[in-house]
């Protein structure tokens, strides 16, 4: 059995659950109490968990990520939000000084069971402090958890899988997916950190890909067949840990990889994965790794030049077509 | 209260914290000056006073958050000198496994110390989490955040004190206000006299007090606790005191005058509670006795530190969720 429902409802489906099934959960952030957040994500949360659980913060992002850490450490299972990804430099004390760390610094004495919601991604004509795909620095930090799902299933399958995870858990969440109706089984279910999923299955290029870039890859991937080109697009949807075995087996059968983020290109996490696909499967590849990312500049606002600055379905099909050499 | 009307045994057990500190800190200057001990040390000699005076207002069931300059907070909560020497050493059987280090001594199941903290302002919004986490669980601890006068300039600080504040949460701020960070005096960077005063700005109650003073700086404890712990809300106090070292072990302090010494070793607080003590009727040699087991505790501590052995190179990746080290560590 399944039904239609947006992904920012998925989201807020994921959410009830959880508050329902543990009581050592509780969420704040800006904007989460009275009006149950900027997209409707927790809506009725406030009459129905009361305000300790369910805590509008003042505009303090070090401060209330720093008390989600401090309660997390008490045994508190706190799901924060910042507003946008692009707040992270406001709190990057707690989240990657403290939240990453303080695990490994104390010996393993405390985990830190922090959930940290990042609405994120280019297209909604922000401009540059609101915009940014910031994948490359959180994935940077080593003990924090990152997963950027792409559809409303796994939005919900991951926030549930978040929350009950031990370790600090970032989630990526693109905001131009919110409104997007799609198909979820019905009832409680699970999608398991760490593991990718193949949206098609193909035997001539592999394209790796996360978050709002998986659909256009779809697309991309729909133009190509026509031509006859067979492209296997794979969804990593947890970016760290990684799901190394299913990038190495589709790689092994395509040999040819093309990687696509709507990150800043240097310094992202799309270079990362580069890399290791160089280093380790080098012997399985017929071309370069290609990357397809956004450009080296601020996100610009008009709209005309903001579409410059992520990749489309087109960039797709022309990045697919210059590494298999057609 | 009047000195002479607290019972010898609680006043006895002030001194012997204050003495048990400042040997401890004694110990680990002279490893560290002996090359011992990797990295860098913060000592609190000049602070035993405030940190006597503190933690023996805070009751077992309370949390704590501390600094850089923490072995002081963890002696008067009652760590074992033992496993936070071997700390310091970056042993295997220090309170972290050696991970953390000096900077680092945390003992969440025993202590709930919440763990010393690198980050210069990191422990306020820890320790305002924490009370947080008191109060949706209802119970009736509450936290305090030790920390030192530089931290007070943080943003972290004004953040957290408006929501603890606003929330009314579980919360004592202890400052010791030693006038240093680093280099800088603090007057030269802020422009109140007293920074406890800042706690108005936010609604919250504050007292100031001579650090020196280690029953002064109990009963504004007392005070404190008993406010946060009654559901009022947070509480701030200042510590006035003296640093004796430089900023870090080493550092010889060429920027501080001379009249700072001074006025630290004419208000000693170990020396003047000694004086106290003796004036109300308790031997010199009771006193002597005191040092000479700190003493002897302290070189044991030593002993057991250095005889430890290191984590084995293979405890490196522990600790650590990561299941993608192997393929990294491939050099």
């Amino acid at each position: 059995m399944s039904k239609k429902i947006t992904v920012s409802k998925a989201i807020g489906e994921g959410l009830h659950e959880e508050m329902l099934r543990d009581d050592k959960m509780f969420i704040m952030g800006e904007d989460m109490a009275v009006m149950g957040n900027v997209f409707a994500i927790t809506r009725g949360f406030l009459e129905e968990f009361g305000p300790l659980r369910v805590i509008d913060t003042p505009i303090s992002e070090e401060g209330f990520v720093g008390m989600a850490v401090g309660a997390a450490m008490r045994g508190m299972h706190p799901c924060v939000e910042l507003m946008y990804d692009d707040f992270v430099t406001e709190c990057a004390d707690p989240l990657f000084n403290q939240a990453a760390k303080l695990k490994y610094m104390s010996g393993g004495q405390c985990s830190i069971p922090l959930v940290l919601r990042m609405p994120m991604g280019s297209g909604r004509r922000n401009a540059g402090q609101h915009s940014q795909s910031l994948e490359g620095m959180v994935c940077h930090f080593p003990g924090l958890k990152v997963v950027a799902p792409c559809t409303a299933e796994d939005a919900k399958g991951l926030i549930k899988a978040a929350m009950r995870d031990p370790d600090p858990v970032i989630v990526m969440e693109h905001k131009l997916l919110y409104a997007r109706k799609e198909e979820i089984p019905e009832g409680e279910y699970i999608t398991p950190i760490g593991k990718a999923k193949v949206r098609r299955e193909g035997k001539d290029l592999t394209i790796i890909s996360w978050s709002r870039e998986v659909n256009f890859s779809m697309e991309a991937a729909e133009t190509l067949a026509k031509e006859g080109i067979d492209v296997e697009v794979l969804d990593l949807r947890s970016l760290v840990p990684l799901d190394w075995d299913a990038i190495r087996e589709s790689v092994s059968k395509t040999h040819n990889v093309i990687i696509v983020s709507e990150e800043v290109k240097r310094g992202s996490y799309a270079g990362e994965l580069s890399a290791q696909i160089a280093e380790e499967l080098f012997d399985e590849l017929d071309a370069p790794v290609e990357r397809v990312c956004g450009l080296n500049i601020v996100s610009p606002f008009s709209p005309v030049l903001e579409d410059q600055n992520f990749p489309h379905p087109e960039d797709i099909v022309k990045a697919v077509k210059r590494v298999l050499n057609k | 209260m009047a000195f002479e009307n607290y019972p010898k045994e609680f006043l006895l057990d002030l001194y012997r914290t204050m003495v048990r500190i400042r040997s401890f800190e004694e110990h680990a200057a002279e490893c560290f000056t002996k090359g011992m001990l990797a990295g860098n040390i913060h000592l609190s000699i000049g602070q035993e006073g405030a940190e006597a005076g503190a933690f023996a207002a805070i009751k077992p069931q309370d949390f704590f958050t501390s600094t850089h300059r923490g072995h002081g907070h963890a002696i008067a909560r009652g760590a074992d000198p033992k496993l936070a020497m071997a700390e310091l050493f970056g042993k295997k059987t220090g309170y972290c496994k050696g991970k953390g280090g000096s900077m680092h001594i945390a003992d969440m199941a025993k202590m709930n110390h919440l763990g010393a903290n690198g980050i210069v302002g990191a422990g306020q919004p820890i320790s305002a989490g924490s009370a947080l986490a008191s109060k949706i669980m209802g119970d009736d601890s509450v936290t305090v955040g030790c920390f030192g006068d530089g931290s007070t300039n943080e943003g972290s600080f004004h953040e957290s004190l408006n929501m603890a504040a606003a929330w009314k949460l579980p919360m004592v701020w202890f400052i010791e206000n030693n006038c240093y960070g680093v280099s800088t005096e603090i007057h030269r960077v802020t422009n109140t006299p007293d920074l406890a005063t800042r706690a108005a700005a936010y609604g919250v109650e504050y007292a100031v007090v001579d650090g020196t003073d280690v029953v002064a700086v109990y009963e504004a404890m007392e005070k404190a606790m008993e406010h946060a712990r009654s559901g009022k809300g947070p509480y701030v106090v200042e510590a006035k005191v003296y640093r004796y070292q430089g900023h870090y072990c080493g550092d010889p302090a060429v920027y501080r005058p001379a009249e700072y010494m001074e006025e630290a070793l004419k208000n000693d607080a170990i020396e003047k509670m000694g004086k106290k003590l003796v004036e109300s009727g308790v031997t010199e040699e009771e006193l002597e006795k005191i040092k000479a087991e700190a003493q002897q505790e302290m070189d044991e501590a030593v002993k057991f530190a250095d005889e430890s052995p290191y984590p084995d190179p293979s405890e490196v990746l522990d600790d650590m969720y990561t299941v993608d080290n192997e393929r990294c560590v491939a050099r």
